[in-house]
């Protein structure tokens, strides 16, 4: 074999690098139609608005690395949010103890989902499709369907405030892409994250614990379920049963726009960061343009299969 | 005579290698031409682009004097080219007939499926191969003998006029293998043409009207059937004469490592006892389907026992998932690299390293530079090809793959190794290296097992074998004790008869 002297493929980067590209003409697009888009302001309210599926799809991205998909996090998010809510609400608990315990209901959700996956063999689509709506019965059991309205100052800058002219809510999201990075790079769970999703047949013959790092991606999930809904109960300033309805689209769009395989094995946390602020970049464009609701959510499907075939194209070429 | 088929100039370059350069090769009518080298020498390449997979960069294919100019994979089967892949490309859960129908199933007045024709059409296909299977049957309850068969019919029904048929025998046992030599002379005998990619030296021997050797891409030489021997062929091959089939290693067997006493599985195994010493190779051999991998499979937490204890450096031991197996210090390399050995779409890099993450990681956190380290060198000692540690192994040739599995176990250190068909459909010059590699453990101390279906290579590498006949070892001996004939009598349980 003989190597030859490399030229730079412009198809093939187009073609690697196709979101970015496609972001960036959204961008322009949008600064010439709309002189308000391309301020600060609206800049940082885009992030603040991906943050809270943003946070979501961080966790996503691990399950559907691993060749999975999470379908209760709008459930967990309703759930966890009115735990939290109620507590400080209704038992004056301190706003920290809420926040945790709400965590630890998204993370156990998430562990029983994984482990139903992982023990009971079932696929994750029927396991998290029944979630949906143990999580969202047990969140209007909890509430008895009212709203949980009006908290502390402090607990509300979680939704509102700022750190040095940032907004908190981006703040965590940032970070917690950063924190994916880490762990999905650098520990021995986010390379078996990435080996589940390749052969997990495979990981399980070289002596790995599948069943435990599997269900680790469920609890992931989990927690960034929750910790959107302790940001979305604090900006709003109300828990509702009826929370996180439909954030399964947006965040499974924003991992699979970012360029993560369904079928696991493929993908980058810095791909679901790009996926989860174009679907931002779209929504507030689209809403600056007056362009009714309607007719935004046959645009977003439209993005979401558009992704995934220029993910078929380069799944092709290389 | 002018060919039925002929290659001219064949040039094929895949991004950063050039897979084919110049090749030259054709068929005549009714000739059986083998196609032989080692994995990554181009055949695989040549015959994708005669099945109108791959298009060529350079070159010209003419089918009876008759220049082909676009070829689609339709057009190529238009063509009466029949490709039989090493992967057998059958639906599992449909009917014979509906595999070899596929998308021309014949249809009533209404547009729904004429079964009844279908299965007359199906049994019509498969009766000059006289098997005792019927239309109805879902493929995958068939054996890999007859999975083989039933592609070869198919591509006959299609009208196939040129059969490539890539390492047909490999998943096939001794008698399943003479079965098809049969089918094949038939085949020749009715005029169809074969292309053989094989291994096997012998089988090409056997079989083969004229053979051309590829190395790296180029075609080395086209002879007659008897103007080469092996050691001819394998200079051609390798580039270089190799000095030895099976390398000799003075064994120096030490304690007993492991030892499994009484293992029994419902359906699986029964009464299963040996022992392994550090510094031996026990080979493992029997029939395909004798239970050879599910009894590894058993000892290394893959399955469940029923009964039976393993003891490991003189303790007993519980082993309960194949974590605990790894943990215990028992490394298994299983036999299907792809579904089973590798991740394909991560990097050698990734695949390597994968058994010794937790060795190297503190809290999860892994040490890069360390684990960096280790797959180098191991990577390097194992002269593995690949432009770099970053490749794909899904782009490595199958002799490499293997060796990026056996790595991956080279590394983290285990006093029992199993080795399940270690060189499986793995060319004559990775064999010889993986021997090597084998021998090295047993030197460095590890109990090496090793389940192989090729005779000569279990009696050659073996100290000591073992002979399974369903789900029990009937025989263990050492090496030299007996030969193939009587070892062929015990792996099909002749002994058996002869005793009663």
């Amino acid at each position: 074999m003989i190597t030859m002297e490399k030229k730079i493929d412009w198809k093939q980067l187009l073609k690697n690098n196709g979101i970015l590209l496609v972001f960036f003409l959204i961008i322009v697009g949008l600064s010439i139609m709309s002189p308000y888009f391309l301020t600060v302001t609206n800049i940082l309210n885009i992030i603040r608005q991906t943050s809270i599926y943003g946070i979501i799809a961080v966790g996503m991205t691990f399950v559907i690395l691993t060749g999975g998909i999470d379908l209760s996090v709008g459930s967990i998010l309703a759930l966890s949010g009115a735990v939290a809510a109620g507590l400080m609400k209704n038992n004056d608990v301190a706003p920290l103890i809420a926040a945790l315990v709400a965590i630890m209901v998204g993370g156990g959700i998430g562990l029983v989902n994984g482990l139903l996956i992982t023990f009971g063999k079932i696929a994750p689509f029927v396991v998290t499709l029944g979630m949906v709506t143990i999580a969202r019965g047990l969140t209007l059991i909890y509430t008895g369907g009212y709203p949980i309205s009006g908290f502390a100052d402090g607990y509300r800058q979680l939704g509102g405030g700022y750190v040095l002219g940032i907004p908190i809510p981006v703040i965590i999201f940032l970070a917690t892409v950063a924190l994916a990075w880490f762990i999905l790079n650098h520990t021995r769970l986010g390379r078996y994250t990435y080996a589940i999703g390749g052969n997990e047949e495979t990981v399980k013959l070289s002596g790995i614990n599948v069943r435990f790092y599997k269900s680790m991606a469920y609890v992931i999930v989990g927690i960034m379920s929750s910790l959107s809904a302790l940001i979305l109960t604090a900006r709003l300033n109300s828990a509702e049963a009826v929370a996180g309805q439909g954030y399964e689209l947006d965040v499974i769009a924003a991992v699979v726009i970012g360029g993560t395989s369904l079928s696991g094995g493929r993908g980058s946390i810095i791909g679901t960061l790009i996926g989860a602020l174009l679907i931002g970049t779209i929504n507030n464009g689209m809403n600056l343009l007056g362009i009714s609701p309607y007719f935004q959510q046959v645009v977003k499907g439209a993005l979401i299969i558009g992704a995934v075939i220029l993910d078929r194209l380069r799944d092709e070429t290389n | 005579m002018e060919p039925l088929l002929r290659m001219s100039g064949i040039s094929k370059s895949f991004p950063g290698v050039h897979a084919l350069t110049n090749v030259d090769f054709d068929l005549m009518k009714g000739e059986l031409h083998a196609l032989v080298g080692e994995n990554g020498a181009g055949k695989s390449t040549l015959m994708k682009i005669l099945s109108g997979l791959y298009k060529v960069d350079e070159g010209d294919i003419y089918l009876s004097g008759e220049k082909i100019v676009n070829t689609g994979l339709g057009e190529m089967i238009h063509h009466g080219i029949g490709v039989i892949y090493q992967e057998l490309n059958l639906i599992p859960y449909l009917s014979v007939a509906e595999n070899i129908f596929l998308g021309r199933e014949p249809k009533t007045s209404i547009g729904t499926i004429d079964w009844a024709k279908m299965h007359a059409m199906t049994r019509e296909v498969l009766s000059p191969f006289k098997l005792d299977i019927k239309p109805q049957q879902k493929v995958k309850a068939l054996g890999a003998a007859y999975q083989q068969i039933i592609e070869i019919a198919k591509a006959l029904s299609l009208n196939a006029e040129i059969l490539v048929m890539d390492e047909p025998t490999a998943a096939l046992t001794g008698h399943e293998v003479d079965r098809l030599f049969e089918i094949i002379k038939k085949l020749k005998d009715d005029g169809v043409s074969i292309i053989y990619i094989s291994h096997r030296l012998e089988e090409v021997h056997l079989l083969a009207d004229r053979i051309t050797i590829l190395r790296d891409g180029e075609r080395v030489i086209t002879k007659q059937r008897g103007e080469m021997n092996n050691d001819e062929m394998i200079k051609y091959m390798v580039g270089r004469v190799l000095e030895e089939q099976y390398p000799r290693y003075d064994s120096n067997p030490g304690d007993v490592v492991l030892e499994v006493k009484g293992l029994s599985k419902h359906g699986i195994c029964e009464d299963v006892s040996f022992s392994a010493r550090s510094g031996e190779i026990l080979g493992f051999v029997g029939l395909v389907g004798a239970g050879r991998t599910e009894i590894m499979q058993t000892i290394y937490g893959y399955r469940k026992k029923d009964a039976g204890e393993i003891i490991l450096n003189g303790k007993p031991i519980e082993i309960k998932s194949c974590q605990d197996a790894v943990l215990k210090g028992i490394g298994l390399i299983p036999e299907e690299r792809k579904q089973q050995g590798l991740v394909l779409g991560m990097s050698v890099f990734d695949n390597a390293a994968l058994s010794v993450l937790d060795l190297y990681s503190t809290l999860g956190v892994l040490h890069r530079g360390k684990i960096t380290d280790e797959v180098n060198t191991m990577i390097d000692s194992m002269n593995i090809k690949t432009p770099s540690v970053r490749q794909l192994v899904v782009n490595l040739s199958g002799g490499n793959q293997q060796k990026v599995v056996l790595a991956k176990w080279f590394i983290r250190h285990c006093d029992v190794y199993i080795f399940d068909e270690p060189t499986r459909g793995i060319d004559v010059g990775a064999k010889v290296e993986i021997y090597r590699l084998m021998q090295n453990l047993a030197k460095r101390g590890a109990a090496v097992i090793m389940i192989s279906s090729e005779l000569p290579e279990a009696m050659n590498i073996s100290d000591r074998v073992a002979v399974v006949f369903k789900g029990r070892i009937v025989k263990q001996f050492k090496k030299g004790e007996l030969n193939e004939e009587q070892v062929m009598e015990y792996s099909l349980g002749l002994h058996e008869k002869r005793r009663a």
